[in-house]
């Protein structure tokens, strides 16, 4: 019998065909209407962190090196009171196999399809996790599918993503190119009940463990070499599962009271699904059009219940500016002599500024670098920006209007540091959790998994509670 | 007359996925009134031509169908066809700031 392929029909199959594609059946994990028993869900995944470890060895992922920035450093030291200017490291998670952190992820969810049996994994990515995947798919021998929105209504495809594109292909996957809107979904859908193969997930239990061994690698590292654990970490975000992960490994690490700081790139005013928008960002992940929805509210992810909880674990979120990066990018190859991607060097703009904030004994590591090259490199990037109308030029990158310009800070010292309201975050991430679940009313448990889910106090998460009219019933 | 491309020749197709009245209502006006497209590249069934409706058999071995778009593509991005004399800028202006801190060690 064929199935009704209307988006409809297939949008309310939905459950069904993720519980044949990922084996888990979330339903066992939810406490009430509200509440989902989140540690529960992750120690499922059945590996502790050294088994963890073992299985990215088996494919060369992770021990990445951990490169202190001396140059930089020195740099920003130049715009820093006497005293300060902390010292900037960089994990270089380009080493990884596939070029990006990406491979943690993807070799948790890969080895698990392969002992579960599964033919080939699938996922829906535009990022680095696709080539992951991919690359992880090869190793293992299984088949694998990337779904990407990669153009926009007139064909034109986003330089970066034609290059993950490429990569994806060069791994031996096979790619389904979409253009612009959110019914990515429904395609990626009809393809898993197609094909019964895994649903490798970004925000699955397995796409999140896969991540703690990065802050586990770096607590151990900075603890053994300097004795102390980093001061902060600085996390470019998107979806939330670098954060997620990495916070959970710092903390498995030992490294309890590292702060841990989230960075996205500024495309506010740019809107995610616009088919008009969609080639005027320069910067395809790690900005706030991600950054910003899946902190406030994960669960609108390909999963019934994510497993990347950024609130639970950020203290802090900056943005920094499209030109700003660009800038970074080009110093951490003049300075440092690293020529890297995009994503990592969102999170270094902004240590960069924050460096200066800080005493020159306190530890600053940024924990990815990825691979660039074509399509990614800020030259791609920026000519294509210019080829649609966008002005790049030289000024204070506070005036860049994403999609109007790209501004180039005239001198390091412009580069700044805007930092995200997270207590307007947490009260937004309880408003979107009781009003998708439609709750009228909580208990005791489910303030606790408030309080959980935003790193809150009790009379913070009742307040808010409060005043979205919700009372607590005993 | 168009060339006929031979049957078992590597690919891309595209095909409209969802036309815009199918599409979900929660997007954008401009989003909103374009079809939803796929492209996507395999071997091909029967000798066809450019533009005609055609099937392609994937690397995962999936039939797909659609409307033959070329043959035997190539990669096409690259750094840019335009210069960008603010990236050398950066560089230079860059590295004669460290050598000013150089000059006073």
């Amino acid at each position: 019998m064929t199935k009704d392929r209307s988006y409809a029909s297939v949008m309310g199959r939905k459950n069904e065909i993720m519980k044949n594609a990922l084996g888990i059946d979330y339903e066992k994990y939810e406490l009430s209407k509200l509440s989902f028993d989140y540690e529960g869900l992750l120690e499922d995944v059945g590996y502790s962190l050294e088994e963890i470890i073992k299985i990215q060895e088996e494919t060369a992922v992770g021990h990445t090196p951990l490169i202190e920035l001396k140059n930089l450093s020195a740099l920003s030291r130049k715009y820093a009171m006497k005293g300060y200017g902390g010292r900037i490291f960089i994990k270089d998670e380009a080493a990884n196999p596939s070029g990006s952190f990406k491979d943690r992820r993807a070799s948790l969810a890969v080895h698990q399809a392969k002992k579960l049996g599964y033919k080939g994994v699938i996922t829906a990515t535009s990022g680095n996790y696709g080539a992951a995947v991919a690359s992880q798919a090869a190793k293992l021998g299984l088949k694998c599918i990337i779904l990407q929105e990669c153009f926009d209504s007139e064909g034109v495809g986003q330089p970066e993503i034609l290059e993950k594109q490429r990569k994806c292909e060069a791994l031996g996957a096979e790619v389904i190119q979409l253009s612009v809107g959110p019914e990515l979904f429904y395609q990626f859908l009809l393809i898993l009940e197609e094909t019964g193969y895994f649903n490798a997930s970004l925000y699955s239990s397995f796409g999140i463990k896969g991540v703690e061994t990065l802050g586990y690698e770096i607590g151990k590292e900075v603890f053994e070499k300097f004795g102390k654990y980093p001061e902060a970490v600085m996390i470019t975000h998107a979806g939330g599962g670098n954060v997620t992960g990495t916070a959970r490994g710092l903390i498995e690490a030992g490294a309890k009271n590292t702060k841990i700081i989230g960075v996205s790139v500024d495309l506010k005013g740019l809107h995610m699904a616009s088919d008009l928008d969609f080639n005027k960002k320069s910067f395809t992940t790690g900005h706030t059009g991600f950054g910003i929805p899946f902190s406030s509210y994960p669960d609108r992810s390909d999963v019934p219940r994510s497993a990347a909880r950024p609130l639970r674990y950020m203290d802090d979120y900056y943005l920094v500016k499209q030109g700003e990066v660009f800038y970074m990018t080009e110093a951490l190859a003049q300075l440092e002599g690293l020529e890297r991607g995009p994503a990592g060097n969102t999170s270094l703009t902004a240590a960069f500024a924050l460096a200066r904030e800080m005493r020159d004994t306190d530890i600053l590591v940024v924990q990815e670098t990825e691979y660039t090259g074509a399509g990614k490199h800020p030259l791609a990037q920026l000519s294509f920006a210019k080829e649609r109308g966008i002005e790049v030029k030289f000024g204070n990158p506070s005036d860049e209007i994403p999609g109007k310009n790209i501004i180039l800070p005239e001198n390091p010292e412009m580069i700044g540091l805007r930092p995200v309201d997270m207590e307007g975050l947490r009260q937004s991430l309880i408003k979107n959790a009781v009003e998708h679940r439609q709750i009228n009313e909580v208990s005791e448990l489910d303030i606790f998994y408030l309080m959980e889910e935003t790193k809150g106090t009790y009379d913070s998460v009742l307040k808010t509670l409060q005043e979205l009219g919700i009372p607590l019933i005993n | 007359m168009e060339k006929k491309i031979m049957k078992g020749q590597w690919v891309e197709i595209e095909e409209i996925l969802l036309r815009p009245e199918e599409r979900t209502g929660n997007i954008p006006e401009e989003t909103k009134k374009v079809p939803l497209m796929m492209r996507m590249k395999g071997f091909l069934t029967n000798d066809a031509e450019v533009g005609k409706r055609v099937e392609i058999r994937t690397l995962t071995g999936r039939i797909v169908s659609g409307d033959l778009r070329n043959a035997s593509p190539t990669y096409e991005h690259g750094f840019g066809k335009i210069f960008i004399p603010e990236m050398l800028e950066i560089g230079i202006s860059l590295r004669r700031l460290m050598e000013d801190e150089d000059d006073k060690r």
